[in-house]
């Protein structure tokens, strides 16, 4: 057996080994443009990503987060088109986000709803009620260019793609959170064992409203860098399946589903092993069908590899394990 | 006495004054206007949309809207919500309920391939609005998606092929594979190609209808192909995530992109306005929603035995570009639901 080789190293050993090779076989690919929109096509994702581990983490999941971001800010988009100043507009979608989380988070602590249904539940609430009453048009753009607010998905800093620099700030936020401040450290508690959690005196119950409640705002903060970027916001994006490859994004990069474990290093490295495919799937002008085939066949390998190195322990495997 | 006499005399001048406004509510009959009014009164059209909340359904809608109750009709709406198994649902309801005119815009070729005859068989007239499923309905309105993909093809050849001094490199930033759009209009683009073996197509990569996804794909294609001449885009839904990677990468003077969609201000003038889409192939949805109140209303006063006399009214295509572009070319819903139809 291997020592020490566990899903994180996989997925980073397999990102390498596809860096090199696309490296090497790719005309272009090395090239530092190209690597900082590699980046920023997954850096979405990533933001995404960041939130659902702190959910994993604390062994919780939320369903809710692809529909949470496009509602609130479509919504945002039709107060500001509609006159509102934009931070008045911000704000609202932010007390929306806060609200969600906080339904979420108290059908999970208080009502004891188990997360993924909590959170899926809530998830076609969120759609529903934003289709009906806060965005009947599904698509909508932004109308008022003129404020640096619409550049923030858009622009650069010091050469770097605004977006790489939200998700490496939210990673970095995340990651002091969870390493240095107590609610950070508690979400790590509740998620070994949220029993002994609770026997120790960890308030878990509250700190499930606030872990949803900031998974809520980095969804908005997702949803705001996309529409920054694209123009637009579309709701339909609540019916797709991406939030799969958060997910995915997630557990590929070897945050157990049972809770505990991990950390945002694993996002990084899952964001990046799925930006590192993409693009060089893309440049070797692949077509769509392949590409999700040879997506999901290395997803499956990594995870395999995992199996068969780190084989479940019956002894101390969880139960919750998926 | 007096009040008796008051009454009587306010009573005849009541009944007199009705009298008149039933005569001057009798409209002018010039032959046919009548005929035609009539033939509109209590009568049943239902809409299945693939999805209602995005630009052409609720423009058609509005225009459907509109003219039911100028003429004393209702139009009911189920929206499946792109969902294609709802929809046939929807439209299974529809045929039990026996509406007069059934309106259907099929999610793909397949999906209504049995629905459509049976409401035929049922009695019901069936119109097909721009997409069309394999089997005809009694009415087709919409886009020719062939002609739509030369006209796109040819905007990107007088562009960037032999004749323009350009080195003829294409990307093709397509959207969902199975779709009936895509597949008829890529064989448009490779028709026209093939008649042009100056263009060089360089990138063809699907982004399933997602602007994020195309947003992507084409920032990564950019950066490949620097010296990129064209892009050609399906659906300006998705097409905003292109002009995106276009302008972040400050290629819009360089890069001549071509999209097509439903023609709606935001979705289309705007980013006309912002160079970002150099040339437009619009469909006009007020234009559509008139064709098809136009043949709603030719089945409601013809009643033809359904399937006996089909017909189609292809939507003539504008070309839409910064130079030619005026402040009528695009529509808004606003002004949709005010005067549509």
């Amino acid at each position: 057996m291997v020592k020490g080789l566990h899903q994180e190293r996989i997925v980073l050993l397999i990102a390498a080994v596809l860096f090199v090779v696309f490296s090497v076989t790719l005309p272009g690919f090395i090239a530092p443009a190209n690597l900082l929109s590699l980046v920023q096509n997954v850096s979405i994702l990533g933001i995404l990503g960041v939130g659902m581990a702190l959910a994993i983490i604390g062994r919780g999941i939320d369903l809710s987060i692809l529909s949470t971001m496009p509602v609130s800010v479509a919504w945002m988009l039709n107060l500001i088109n509609g006159g509102m100043p934009i931070w008045a507009g911000l704000l609202c979608a932010l007390a929306f986000v806060i609200l969600v989380g906080v339904i979420n988070g108290v059908l999970i602590a208080y009502v004891e709803v188990p997360a993924i249904f909590a959170t899926l539940a809530m998830g076609i609430v969120v759609y529903g009620f934003g289709r009906s009453f806060m965005a009947p048009i599904e698509a909508v753009y932004i109308v008022n260019d003129g404020s640096w607010f619409w550049r923030i998905g858009s622009g650069q800093v010091l050469g770097v793609p605004t977006p790489v620099v939200v998700f490496a700030a939210v990673a970095l936020a995340a990651w002091l959170f969870l390493r240095y401040l107590k609610p950070g450290r508690f979400i790590y508690g509740m998620g070994d064992n949220p029993l002994a959690a609770r026997v120790t005196g960890i308030p878990v119950r509250p700190m499930i409203v606030l872990q949803y409640i900031l998974i809520s705002i980095i969804a908005l903060i997702a949803g705001i860098v996309m529409t920054t970027m694209l123009q637009s916001i579309n709701t339909r994006l609540a019916l797709s399946t991406m939030v799969y490859d958060v997910i995915l994004v997630v557990v590929l990069g070897g945050i157990g589903l049972s809770g505990g474990k991990g950390g945002i290093r694993n996002v990084i490295v899952g964001t990046l092993l799925i930006g590192i495919l993409l693009n060089g799937m893309t440049i070797m002008n692949l077509t769509y069908t392949v590409q999700s085939i040879l997506k999901s066949v290395i997803l499956l390998a990594a995870i395999v590899v995992d199996t068969l190195l780190n084989p479940r322990d019956e002894q101390t495997a969880q139960h919750g394990d998926i | 006495m007096n009040g008796m006499k008051l009454m009587r005399a306010l009573l005849a001048t009541a009944t007199l004054a009705a009298a008149t406004t039933v005569a001057i509510s009798e409209p002018y009959d010039d032959g046919q206007s009548k005929t035609y009014y009539e033939s509109f009164k209590g009568k049943k059209v239902a809409f299945v949309p693939l999805s209602m909340g995005f630009d052409l359904t609720e423009g058609w809608n509005a225009g459907l809207q509109n003219q039911a109750k100028a003429l004393g009709y209702t139009v009911e709406v189920r929206d499946p919500n792109w969902n294609v198994e709802a929809a046939v649902q929807a439209a299974n309801g529809f045929v039990s309920e026996k509406p007069d005119v059934l309106v259907l815009h099929p999610l793909d070729q397949q999906a209504y391939n049995r629905i459509v005859p049976k409401a035929m068989a049922e009695g019901i007239n069936v119109v097909q609005i721009n997409l069309k499923s394999v089997t005809n309905g009694d009415a087709y309105v919409g886009a020719d998606w062939y002609d739509l993909g030369v006209k796109q093809a040819e905007l990107i050849v007088k562009a960037c092929g032999k004749d323009s001094g350009k080195n003829g490199k294409v990307a093709i930033v397509t959207g969902q594979a199975a779709t009936p759009t895509i597949v008829i209009g890529n064989q448009a683009f490779d028709d026209v190609f093939a008649q042009h073996p100056e263009i060089q197509i360089v990138a063809k990569q699907s982004a399933d209808f997602d602007p994020a996804k195309a947003q992507a794909i084409t920032s990564t294609i950019l950066k490949q192909n620097p010296d990129l001449c064209g892009i050609l885009g399906v659906w300006d839904g998705q097409d905003g995530g292109t002009a995106a990677a276009i302008r972040e990468a400050n290629m819009q003077d360089t890069v001549y992109f071509v999209s097509s969609g439903g023609g709606s201000k935001a979705a289309a003038c705007d980013n006309i306005a912002n160079d970002l889409f150099d040339a437009y192939v619009s469909y006009d949805v007020p234009g559509q929603a008139r064709d098809l109140n136009a043949a709603v209303k030719i089945l409601l006063q013809t009643k033809p035995k359904p399937g006996s006399a089909p017909f189609a009214l292809y939507t003539p295509l504008k070309i839409l570009t910064k130079e030619n572009m005026t402040p009528s070319s695009c529509w808004t819903l606003e002004e949709q639901k005010a005067f549509g139809g």
